[in-house]
C-alpha cells in the first residue's frame, strides 16, 4: 500500500489538552517549618531543597551571601570539607548549594534509602558550620582566578553590563563580583550572616520523588528544632542606567560580537506578564521563533538567538540574547527592531498563533514529567507569592489569548526606544 | 531493569521498543551509526554540518520543524566522534507525526542550496562561539593531533578548520546522505506511551518501504600504541597557565572500560577525589582539576587537566599530579573508596534514568554498540570491579611513554 508522504497525520492539538499539575502535599514541622512535599516517580530517587531567606538582598557587603552558601560544606566544628565531601559522596549523594537574589538554597539528591544517613549531616551545615580560614582562602583565589578566566569571554561580560544597565549597580538583580571584593571577605562577617540567615533564620523545605514513609517524621526530627525566625526581604531601588546604546571592546581579535537587547519588566504579578510569554514565544522564545526563523535559519548570522523574560521575584526583564559574527552584530540588532516593528504593525496569523499554542502546551506537557519538574513548578508558585491557580491561569491564557492582544502587547512593550542595547566582543 | 521489545524491518532497520505509561509522552530516537571518524580528512565536520542539513527539510516534507511544533513536540540532535543522533519527545496520541518526518528524511532529504549555504554559517558561527572565542577553546584542536598521529579522531566533531565547512558542496552532501543515513545503518527507538503492536504497524507503514542500502562498513587506520611520550607547549591569551595531559586507553567494549572508569572517579569524581583534596585543597597548586575520559567507541583517551594557581610553575604542578598518578599505580585503594566510586556510579544511573529520554537514547546506543541488553549489564560490571583491577588498569594507562603533554601558558 503506498502511503501519500506529502500528507500529514492527523494530530490532536495540544491545545485541547486537559494539563494538569498534580498537587502538593503540605505539612508543617513543629517549630513552623513549611513542608512542600510531591511523592511521584517509579526510580527510588529523592530531591530535597532547603530555601533560606539568605540571597543577595541580605548582604551589607557584595559576595557575603555567595560565600556563606558556598563555604555551608566546607567544615563543621566535627567535620572537615573532606570528610563532609567523603559522607555524602560514599552514599552516592549530591549536596549542593546555590545562591539566587532573595533566596540560598542547600539541596540534596539521593537514592531514597539512604537518607536517613544523610539528613543528619544536613542538620550540621545548617547549625553548625565553621566557615574556616583557609577554606575561604582557597575560595577568594580559586574565585577570583576563575573570574579572570570569565573576564575574557564577551558572552560573560555582556551578562554582567545589561544587568547594571537594566537594574542598577547596587542592586542585587544588578551588582557584579570583583577581585577586591574577593579580598575583602572576612571570615567573622560570613559567621554572622550564616547565623542569622540559616542557623536562626527562616526555611521552608521542597521535597520530591518516591518519598519513604517516615520522611515527614525524619524531617521533623532534624530539622524541627531550628529557631526558624522571621526574615523580612530588603528591598533595593531599581536604578536604570541614562545611556540606552553601548559598544564595548573586550577582546579586539574577538571574531564575535555579544548581543544583548533588553528592556525592564514588571514581576510576575502585572496582568500583563502570562500574556507577554506567549507573545515572547513568538518573538524569540523557541526554535521556531520569529527572530530564530530569521536570523539564524534565514540569514546565518548565528547559531542561536532567544529572547526570553528574566527569572526574578521583585522586577523582571525582557531580553534578546545572541552570539553573532562580529561582522554582522549591527545587521543583527536591526533585524531584531524589524521584527519587533512587525510585530507592533500586523497581527499575528492564525496559523502561527495555533502553533505557538500547541508547541507551549506540548512543552509544558513534556516538562511535567517526573516529581522533580512538578515540585519546581510549586516551587516557583510559592517562592513569588503566586495563586494556586496559577498554574491553570498560564494554560487558559495559552488557549485563549487572541491576535489583537498580542498586537496590543508589542505596541506596549516592543518599542525599539526603550531597549538598551550592548554588543561586546 | 530496563524493559524492551526488538524486531528488525525486512529493509534491516532495527527497531526497539521501551513502554512507559506513567508519562502521557512519546520519544522517538533515531541513531545512525556515523561519526566524525568517519569523514574525509579533508572534509573534516561535515558529519555535524549533515545533522543541521537534517533540519532544512526532506523529499516531501518542506518544513521539518513546523509540523511538529504544530504537534506540540520538540526535537535535537548532536553528533559525536562516533555516532549522529536525533531525537523527538512530544504528546503521545500524536506519535504518528514523528513517524512521518523522521522516515520522510530517512527516505530522502530535500537537498537545497539555500540550507546548505545558510548551515554552512550557522556551523561556522558555533565553531567561532565554542571553539575560537573561549579562553582555551583550540585546546583539543591541539591535543588530539597531538595524540592520534592516524586515526579520525585526530580532529574534533566540529571539524579541523572553517575552510572545510565553508567549501562543503551539494554533491558531498549527496554522496554522504546515501552512504551513511539508510536503514540498516541506524537504530530506531521508540519509548514511553506508547505498544508495541502500534509501533510496529507505524514502523512498518512508514519506514518499511525504504531501500535498505548498503551496510556501511568501517575500516579506518588503526592507531599504532604510542612508543614515547610528546609534549607540547602552546603560548596563548589566556589568564592563567593550564596544564592538560591524556594517555591512551582502551575502547568502549574493551574489558577494563568500567575499572577505567571508576578510577578516573577516584582520581576525580567530587569534593573528596584524590586529586581535589591532594592538589586543589592540601598543595594549592591548582584552582580546578579533572580527570575524565571520553567514553569513546574506540580506543580513547583519558585526560587530567587543571588550570595552575598563578605563581606555580607548570613543571611543580605536574610533577605533583604524577605523585598522585604513582600512587594509585602502586598502592591499592581502599575498599571504602572503590565502594564510594561504585555507590555513585549507581546512583547516577538511577537519576539519568527517571527521563524516558535518557533511557530511549540509552537503549540506541548499547543497541548499535552490539546490544541494547548491556544497558541492563552496566550496573553489574561495574559491581564486579575489584581494587586489583583498578591498580591493574592504572599500571597498564599511567605509562610515560604513553602519554601526551600540553602546557598552555599564559602569554600575560
Amino acid at each position: 500500500m503506498a502511503i501519500d508522504r506529502k500528507q500529514a497525520p492527523p494530530i490532536v492539538d495540544a491545545v485541547n489538552f486537559n494539563l494538569q499539575l498534580k498537587p502538593y502535599q503540605s505539612y508543617t514541622l513543629r517549630n513552623g517549618v513549611k513542608v512542600y512535599a510531591v511523592d511521584a516517580g517509579a526510580e527510588d530517587v529523592i530531591q530535597l531543597e532547603w530555601v533560606f531567606f539568605a540571597g543577595n538582598s541580605q548582604e551589607e557587603q557584595n559576595l557575603v551571601a555567595a560565600t556563606t552558601n558556598f563555604l555551608l560544606r566546607n567544615g563543621t566544628s566535627t567535620k572537615t570539607a573532606f570528610q563532609l565531601n567523603e559522607h555524602f559522596e560514599y552514599y552516592g549523594a549530591h549536596v549542593n548549594r546555590a545562591c539566587y537574589n532573595e533566596t540560598a538554597t542547600i539541596s540534596l539528591h539521593t537514592l531514597s534509602k539512604h537518607i536517613g544517613e544523610l539528613l543528619p549531616v544536613v542538620k550540621e551545615m545548617i547549625t553548625d558550620s565553621t566557615m574556616p580560614s583557609d577554606e575561604l582562602a582557597i575560595y577568594q583565589q580559586n574565585m577570583k582566578q576563575r573570574l579572570k578566566v570569565n573576564l575574557k569571554k564577551s558572552d560573560f561580560v555582556a551578562g554582567r553590563l545589561i544587568d547594571v544597565y537594566l537594574y542598577g549597580e547596587k542592586h542585587p538583580y544588578g551588582k557584579y563580583s570583583r577581585a577586591e571584593d574577593f579580598d575583602a571577605l572576612e571570615r567573622d562577617q560570613l559567621l554572622h550572616f550564616y547565623n542569622q540567615y540559616y542557623t536562626q533564620g527562616r526555611l521552608i523545605l521542597f521535597v520530591a520523588g518516591k518519598l519513604p514513609a517516615n520522611l515527614i517524621a525524619l524531617l521533623d526530627t532534624h530539622f524541627g528544632d531550628l529557631p526558624n525566625q522571621p526574615v523580612a526581604v530588603n528591598q533595593h531601588p531599581l536604578v536604570l542606567a541614562e545611556e540606552k546604546k553601548y559598544r564595548i571592546t573586550n577582546d579586539p581579535e574577538g571574531v564575535q560580537g555579544s548581543v544583548r537587547i533588553a528592556r525592564t519588566f514588571p514581576n510576575r504579578h502585572h496582568p500583563d506578564f502570562l500574556k507577554v510569554q506567549v507573545l515572547n514565544a513568538v518573538f524569540g522564545g523557541f526554535f521556531g521563533s520569529r527572530l530564530m526563523s530569521n536570523i539564524r535559519e534565514d540569514k546565518g548570522y548565528t547559531y542561536g538567538i532567544h529572547s526570553f523574560l528574566h527569572n526574578h521575584i521583585q522586577h523582571s526583564a525582557w531580553m534578546v540574547s545572541t552570539e553573532a559574527g562580529k561582522d554582522v552584530c549591527e545587521a543583527t540588532i536591526t533585524e531584531v527592531y524589524k521584527e519587533m516593528k512587525l510585530l507592533r504593525e500586523e497581527l499575528v496569523e492564525e496559523d502561527e498563533l495555533l502553533l505557538v499554542r500547541n508547541y507551549l502546551m506540548g512543552s509544558i506537557l513534556g516538562d511535567l514529567d517526573g516529581p522533580f519538574q512538578i515540585i519546581g513548578r510549586w516551587k516557583n508558585v510559592i517562592l513569588n507569592g503566586l495563586p494556586e491557580t496559577y498554574f491553570y491561569d498560564s494554560i487558559n491564557t495559552i488557549k485563549s489569548i487572541t491576535a489583537e492582544e498580542l498586537q496590543a502587547l508589542a505596541q506596549k512593550y516592543l518599542r525599539e526606544e526603550e531597549f538598551y542595547e550592548l554588543v561586546v566582543v | 531493569m530496563i524493559q524492551f521489545d526488538r524486531f528488525t524491518l525486512t529493509n534491516g532497520l532495527r527497531v526497539i521498543v521501551h513502554q512507559d505509561l506513567s508519562t502521557p509522552m512519546a520519544v522517538m530516537n533515531i541513531m545512525y551509526d556515523v561519526g566524525a571518524r568517519d569523514e574525509d580528512p579533508q572534509q573534516t565536520g561535515f558529519a555535524h554540518l549533515f545533522e543541521h542539513l537534517m533540519f532544512g527539510g526532506s523529499v516531501n516534507i518542506e518544513d521539518y520543524d513546523e509540523p511538529l511544533q504544530m504537534a506540540g513536540g520538540e526535537n535535537n540532535a548532536y553528533t559525536t566522534n562516533d555516532l549522529t543522533n536525533y531525537y523527538i519527545t512530544l504528546p503521545a496520541e500524536n506519535l504518528e507525526t514523528a513517524f512521518w518526518l523522521e522516515s520522510d528524511r530517512m527516505l530522502s532529504l530535500g537537498f537545497s542550496e539555500k540550507s546548505l549555504e545558510t548551515q554552512r554559517k550557522v556551523v561556522c558561527e558555533e565553531f567561532k562561539e565554542h571553539y575560537l572565542t573561549k579562553p582555551y577553546g583550540d585546546v583539543w584542536h591541539k591535543m588530539r593531533e597531538l595524540a592520534y598521529t592516524v586515526h579520525p579522531y585526530r580532529w574534533m566533531t566540529i571539524g579541523k578548520e572553517l575552510a572545510h565547512i565553508e567549501e562543503a558542496k551539494l554533491e558531498d552532501v549527496k554522496r554522504f546522505f546515501f552512504k551513511h543515513y539508510r536503514p540498516v545503518n541506524a537504530v530506531l527507538v521508540v519509548a514511553g506511551n506508547v505498544t508495541t503492536e502500534k509501533v510496529k504497524a507505524l514502523a512498518e507503514k512508514w519506514f518499511g518501504d525504504i531501500p535498505s542500502g548498503e551496510k556501511y562498513v568501517r575500516n579506518l587506520p588503526q592507531e599504532p600504541a604510542q612508543t614515547a611520550a610528546r609534549k607540547l607547549e602552546v603560548k596563548a591569551n589566556v589568564p592563567l597557565d593550564a596544564f592538560y595531559k591524556t594517555w591512551h586507553i582502551g575502547n568502549r567494549l574493551d574489558g577494563d572500560y568500567h575499572a577505567t572508569d571508576l578510577m578516573s572517579d577516584i582520581l576525580s569524581g567530587g569534593g573528596s577525589s584524590r586529586l581535589y583534596q591532594s592538589l586543589v585543597k592540601e598543595q594549592k597548586l591548582f584552582s580546578n582539576i579533572e580527570c575524565y575520559h571520553f567514553g569513546s567507541t574506540e580506543n580513547g583517551l583519558l585526560s587530567i587537566e587543571g588550570k595552575l594557581v598563578k605563581g606555580v610553575k607548570m613543571e611543580d604542578a605536574e610533577k605533583a599530579v604524577m605523585a598522585e598518578v604513582e600512587k594509585i599505580k602502586t598502592s591499592p585503594v581502599s575498599e571504602q573508596e572503590l565502594q564510594k566510586v561504585k555507590n555513585k556510579t549507581e546512583s547516577m544511573i538511577a537519576f539519568e534514568d527517571m527521563s524516558v529520554m535518557n533511557r530511549a537514547n540509552s537503549l540506541a546506543y548499547y543497541e548499535l554498540l552490539g546490544d541494547a541488553a548491556w544497558m541492563n549489564e552496566e550496573l553489574d560490571k561495574y559491581a564486579a570491579v575489584t581494587v586489583e583491577d583498578i591498580r591493574s588498569v592504572a599500571g597498564k594507562i599511567f605509562r610515560e611513554e604513553n602519554s601526551n603533554t600540553i602546557y598552555y601558558l599564559s602569554n600575560n
